[in-house]
């Protein structure tokens, strides 16, 4: 069975011994420790497990661990720098965009992808964008909003 | 695993919740032996003694349904002046964490930042029921301001000693005592010295009123949104130990069914794997959830199936004779219906209903579940971590002392994790593993094992003067629950009864339980009795209505909706009103539909909410906004669809649920009653949504839409 013995995870090289096959969310979570991802549905449809893979963002319960050998993975856990949020983290804690939070990594990784593409999108390219990940609690005008307001920071700042 | 589906005697309606079967049954009596151990321990309150050293073990609840009165079972201060507060209640998105915070922070004059909240942690924290009904702002947040408020006195009382003043020259502030001539100041840690307070909580301490919370009232931020979003907050599933392998669950095939043989070999022979065999519980452990998968995949299993009654034959099913009426006291009788539909000029008999829906927590049921010395530590998502140490106690026959069981903040629950089952799972897999376990509910299982909101039927006759005056009004609501069941609108004539049924499937709480399908029928019904005279909907329920603060909403909704104004072509608008659990909510929708397609697009939707004075505004409305998308989903298109015993659409590609192009614009409007006492809010502004949009449909095609979901594959047939 190939194994798996090297991954880019947020910009560092790691070791891992994993069969090629298994999902790129077991391997992160089981054995890397990086919990931000979140197993919701095993079938790509609700995004909670979302990651970037060189920059796009990626379900990573129906990714196999073999497909991402040599490529840039980032996960929530990457995108703090050097003790400062992300435009897009402070502005889901300014919007209050989450409730029981179990969707918020997914959904900023999501966010974080459509900035880099349109950094000012309009609120139906928010929902486009957004439609494959799921907030339970609804909390989805707020999450347009701190999409909006991180935008526009990210714009004065030249992030 | 056995008798899954029996539901004799299994449920019961309460005043307040749902309580869903259990999915195991133990037949041993245990009771007997807990009545032996489970006396518990009993904490002293000495008058005049108010400090014991903190040992840091003690237990923080008494007897069993003991609510302590002792100080220092709800609140801790430092050395440091970092102050722990303690509550059975568990946070699970509504918020909570924060808004206590609050509370505690406004009464004990104390900075937010210095407050830590030790939640849900069956040896850390006092007996609570668990955190369902919305009595958390009412019942939990009222103990802790009597509980602050005593502290804070105390403080005063002991800075009074030290500086031989009067303590009517002291003020707390900022986590301080403050003298207010000398300037001197006192800090709360330097007070105390870290002693544990023994003090006995008076009934009555003298607490702020709303009217003047500086910090209470105001939009305080989620106080651990950080660890939120950089992905640090562990849930229950984020969990590891030294040692722990995964877990899985050999499930039946179809409900009902019963384990008559397996073949366990290929699974036993895969290196690293445990197979566990209890009865008809199976299940497997490995060092990762992977190999468990596969484990669990090639155990052979022959299953004896029993007959189940599916989706089509549901409604017939429900209203099948369910013995006799039970009257619960939620039975309501007024004057004389008959009397009521003989001065009527206008009668109307309607039957609605609503489809068995799944609470789909993002978070799906897990556990992590450790045993040492013959003690069992189980973390776990639950609504009702005393419960499910009760559930825990029962299954492995030890008393509950030795039992604890810890509930992280949780992805989520909508009334769907008071059971422990899967912490039962794991525990019964870690001790035969001899090691910890984690289990975690795959999204199939839990769409399928969990338990559902209940399906229900509901017959509503009424009468009504061509002016518009309700005469009688006759309301059954079949299996689906009595909450919100009696009207609050004028009607001297009246019969509520509410008709337990048979539910083909394990059926219990559910976000404001049946309140939103008895505001659907009540609603629906009352939107066609206002066409039936030709009343605008809104005027014809203020002329039916007394009640000041359902009036209240309902303007103030209709206001900020712009109510009366023509939508334009293809679209329509539609407006309910109701109240449950100290709440008041009024919801206007305008929906738009595509005359070719029948496709529908909920356009726009306001609501007014009254909870009396508003604790934390932003979360308020956040958690309005958030019913009232999920609220969406139930009354569109979620349904869950079964035959032969089998989920059909367990999965979210089957089974739909809001998603951010169902959203519609969404207005909120507080109403901040500050002369009245808070009540929560987590669940009743979740009542109005569905009767509003199907009004709305009603009032933009001229189809009138009687069962939810109504549009369930997305889009209406029109005539």
């Amino acid at each position: 069975m190939p194994e798996v013995t090297e991954l880019r995870i947020n910009g560092t090289k790691v070791g891992v011994n994993a069969d090629a096959e298994r999902p790129l969310l077991s391997v992160l979570r089981d054995d890397l420790d990086l919990t931000g991802a979140k197993y919701g549905c095993g079938e790509g449809q609700c995004g909670a497990c979302t990651v970037l893979v060189d920059g796009v963002p990626t379900r990573s319960c129906i990714t196999s661990v073999g497909a991402v050998a040599s490529k840039q993975v980032m996960t929530i856990e990457g995108l703090e720098q050097n003790g400062k949020l992300h435009p897009l983290q402070e502005a889901f804690l300014e919007a209050g965009a989450m409730q029981c939070g179990y969707c918020t990594s997914g959904m900023i990784l999501s966010g974080v992808a459509l900035l880099r593409q349109k950094p000012n999108p309009t609120v139906n390219e928010i929902i486009r964008f957004m439609e494959g990940n799921i907030c339970r609690c609804g909390t989805y005008p707020r999450i347009i909003a701190a999409l909006s307001k991180a935008a526009k920071a990210m714009e004065e700042t030249g992030r | 695993m056995s008798e899954r589906h029996d539901f004799e005697g299994g449920w019961e309606p309460e005043r307040y919740e749902l309580q869903a079967a259990p999915a195991y049954r133990f037949h041993l009596g245990r009771r007997d032996v807990f009545k032996c151990l489970g006396a518990g321990i009993v904490v002293l309150v000495l008058p005049g003694r108010v400090f014991a050293q903190e040992s840091g073990r003690e237990r923080r609840h008494a007897g069993k349904r003991d609510v302590p009165e002792e100080l220092g079972a709800w609140l801790h201060i430092g050395e440091d002046g970092q102050i722990a507060v303690y509550t059975g209640k568990v946070e699970v998105g509504q918020n909570i964490r924060t808004s206590l915070t609050q509370v505690v922070a406004e009464e004990l004059c104390a900075p937010l930042g210095s407050i830590r909240l030790v939640m849900g942690d069956t040896q850390l924290t006092p007996f609570d029921a668990g955190t369902f009904g919305s009595r958390t702002t009412p019942d939990m947040a009222r103990q802790l301001q009597r509980v602050s408020a005593a502290a804070r006195e105390l403080l005063v009382d002991l800075a009074a000693e030290v500086w031989k003043a009067d303590r009517a020259s002291l003020t707390a502030a900022n986590g301080r005592i403050i003298h207010r001539q000398t300037k001197e100041e006192l800090d709360f840690g330097k007070l105390t010295k870290g002693q544990r307070l023994t003090l006995a909580v008076p009934d009555s301490p003298a607490t702020t009123p709303a009217q003047r919370w500086k910090i209470a009232g105001h939009s305080a931020a989620k106080v651990n949104g950080r660890t939120f979003v950089t992905g640090q907050h562990k849930y229950v599933s984020d969990i590891k130990l030294p040692g722990m392998l995964h877990g899985k669950v050999l499930r039946p095939p179809s409900f009902g069914a019963t384990l008559v043989s397996t073949n366990l070999k290929e699974a036993e022979a895969m290196p690293n794997v445990g197979v566990v065999r209890d009865g008809d519980f199976v299940g497997v452990v490995a060092p990762s959830e992977f190999l468990a998968s596969r484990a669990v995949k090639a155990i052979q299993a022959d299953w004896k199936l029993s007959p189940q009654i599916s989706s089509q034959e549901l409604f017939d099913s429900l209203k099948k004779p369910s013995g006799e009426v039970q009257d619960r006291g939620d039975a309501h009788r007024m004057g004389s219906v008959k009397e009521g539909l003989n001065a009527a000029e206008i009668r109307l008999q309607q039957t609605y209903s609503v489809a068995y829906i799944a609470h789909a927590p993002l978070e799906p049921r897990a556990a992590v579940a450790q045993w040492e010395n013959g003690k069992l530590t189980v973390w776990t998502g639950t609504q009702r971590p005393f419960g499910v140490q009760g559930e825990l106690a029962e299954a492995f026959r030890v008393s509950e002392d030795k039992v604890r069981v810890i509930v992280p903040d949780t992805g989520s629950a909508y009334g769907g994790k008071h059971t422990g089952e899967a912490a039962i799972e794991a525990a019964r897999l870690a001790r035969a593993a001899g090691k910890p376990v984690k289990l975690v509910w795959t999204r199939e299982e839990e769409f399928t094992w969990a338990y559902f909101r209940p399906a229900g039927l509901i017959e509503v006759s009424s009468g009504i003067r061509k002016d518009g005056t309700l005469t009688a009004w006759e309301f059954h609501n079949y299996n689906s629950g009595a909450s919100a069941i009696r009207t609050l609108y004028q009607v001297p004539n009246q019969e509520v009864w509410f008709h337990p049924g048979h539910s083909p499937l394990r059926q219990g709480s559910y976000r404001a339980l049946a309140a939103t399908a008895n505001h659907f029928a009540r609603e629906t019904h009352m939107d066609e009795l206002a066409h039936a005279v030709s009343m605008d909907p809104l005027e014809f329920r203020l002329k039916n209505l007394k009640d000041t603060r359902l009036r209240a909403v309902l303007e103030r909704a209709a206001k900020a909706f712009g109510w009366g104004t023509k939508p334009g072509s293809g679209r329509g608008c539609g407006l309910a009103g109701g109240f449950e659990k100290g709440s008041y909510i009024a919801t206007c929708a305008e929906v738009a539909v595509d005359r070719s397609s029948g496709r529908v697009k909920v356009v726009r939707a306001v609501s007014a909410f009254e909870c009396g004075a508003v604790v934390n505004p932003e979360h308020l409305k956040n958690q309005i906004e958030g019913a009232m998308v999920m609220g969406l989903g139930g009354a569109l298109f979620e349904a869950i669809e079964f035959e032969n015993g089998k989920v059909l659409n367990p999965r979210f590609s089957r089974y739909r649920v809001p998603r951010f192009s169902d959203i519609p614009e969404i207005e909120v409007v507080l109403i901040d009653r500050q002369d009245l006492p808070p009540a929560g809010a987590g669940e009743t502004p979740i009542v109005g949504i569905a009767p509003a949009i199907g009004n709305a449909l009603f009032a933009a095609t001229g189809v009138r839409l009687r069962s939810l979901p109504l549009v369930p594959h997305g889009s209406l047939k029109l005539p």
